[in-house]
């Protein structure tokens, strides 16, 4: 789907140029394109690297494990189906966690690893169970508390307070996340109903 | 109104100074590990380099011909009268498609609009609080063997909905 999306801007752009006579716009464009991706890339290592750092010291610190344990009890009443002490749930939890402080990297294994976990508990079938819907919904709505490269691009552009964002998107985020459970609570229910 | 903008202005700053004094409290060799982590900033910084560029040439291409704004103008009545704005219409589409993508389309609304512009707010937040639903639904399914997704797919989808309406929301609150 990237695939026919990216092909078709850019065939479409270059079509158009040459019906609207902007061609030179266009040569121009390719080139700085290119020259700001990488300018960006470049801005992004500053806060990259800054966040990373710190979140490692509080994976050490057993800060990261800490915060899990401390959602567990708020998390246990979206997965009826997990048992209490099931590793899905550490996984689950950890994936979250990992999620809100924006380690994408850190997030994926564990969530692949809580799916594992939750396809075991559905008897290894090939279908998808109501918890691995849940985890997707919640997975798909973003957790983001601190959306580290957003602020980077805002800092790369010079905005006079880069930071302002976080409230915002911590706000748009938490609404996004609810809306997330309650449209795959709606769908759960409407799934029994029809039996 | 003010609280929100001193959540902003704080949570960073207490979030490290948590991290580092609770880090140093557990002995934690807190320096050598910040730049063990640090170093996988790198890696991730370098390794989009490619993504970026094939991108935000192609938008680049698709606005220097004129293209773009032909389609906003096609599009504007539409999303103006549901309160959308049509230079955040191609971001929102491409959001739950692609990750990498969508940062490209971030950088070049903020660079074109401007960083403390409207647009230009309302294209970070929605970066920041929404996510790549195809990807996370292909890779998660994808690595187990799930073949029935169920309703996951309309769910994803529905919830990338309810961020879209709610950084609009939250955004022209905040800002405006």
């Amino acid at each position: 789907m990237v695939n026919y999306i990216w092909v078709s801007m850019t065939v479409i752009g270059l079509v158009f140029a040459a019906v609207n006579g902007t061609m030179a716009e266009v040569n121009e464009a390719i080139f700085t394109g290119a020259k700001e991706a990488v300018t960006l890339c470049i801005g992004l290592i500053s806060i990259l690297v800054f966040w990373l750092g710190m979140m490692k010291i509080a994976e050490e610190a057993g800060l990261l494990a800490k915060l899990s344990q401390l959602c567990r009890p708020l998390v246990k009443g979206l997965f009826p189906e997990v048992p209490k002490d099931h590793p899905a749930m550490g996984y689950i939890l950890s994936n979250m966690v990992a999620n809100m402080f924006g380690l994408g990297n850190a997030a994926t294994p564990l969530g692949i690893k809580a799916m594992e976990e939750l396809k075991r508990l559905n008897g290894g079938k090939d279908s998808a169970s109501r918890s691995m819907i849940t985890f997707l919904a919640i997975n798909t709505s973003s957790l983001t508390l601190i959306p580290t490269t957003v602020i980077a691009i805002r800092m790369n552009y010079n905005s006079a307070s880069p930071t302002d964002i976080v409230g915002p998107t911590i706000i748009a985020t938490l609404c996004s996340t609810i809306g997330a459970i309650m449209i795959d609570r709606y769908f759960y229910y409407r799934r029994s109903r029809k039996g | 109104m003010q609280m929100i903008s001193a959540i902003s202005l704080w949570f960073i700053p207490v979030l490290i100074g948590f991290v580092l004094i609770y880090g140093t409290i557990k002995q934690v060799p807190t320096y050598e590990s910040f730049v063990e982590g640090g170093r996988e900033g790198i890696k991730i910084a370098v390794s989009i380099i490619p993504f970026l560029i094939g991108m935000m040439v192609a938008i680049s291409v698709f606005r220097a011909s004129g293209a773009l704004d032909f389609l906003m103008d096609f599009i504007r009545p539409g999303m103006e009268m549901v309160g959308i704005p049509p230079e955040i219409v191609p971001l929102a589409i491409i959001r739950p498609i692609s990750g990498t993508a969508a940062l490209g389309m971030t950088s070049d609304i903020i660079g074109v609009y401007g960083p403390d512009s409207f647009i230009g707010r309302l294209a970070a937040v929605l970066q920041g609080s929404t996510d790549t639903t195809f990807y996370v639904l292909t890779v998660y399914f994808g690595a187990v063997g799930i073949k029935k997704m169920g309703d996951a797919l309309k769910v994803g989808l529905l919830a990338d909905l309810v961020g879209i309406v709610a950084a609009i929301v939250v955004v022209t609150v905040v800002f405006s």
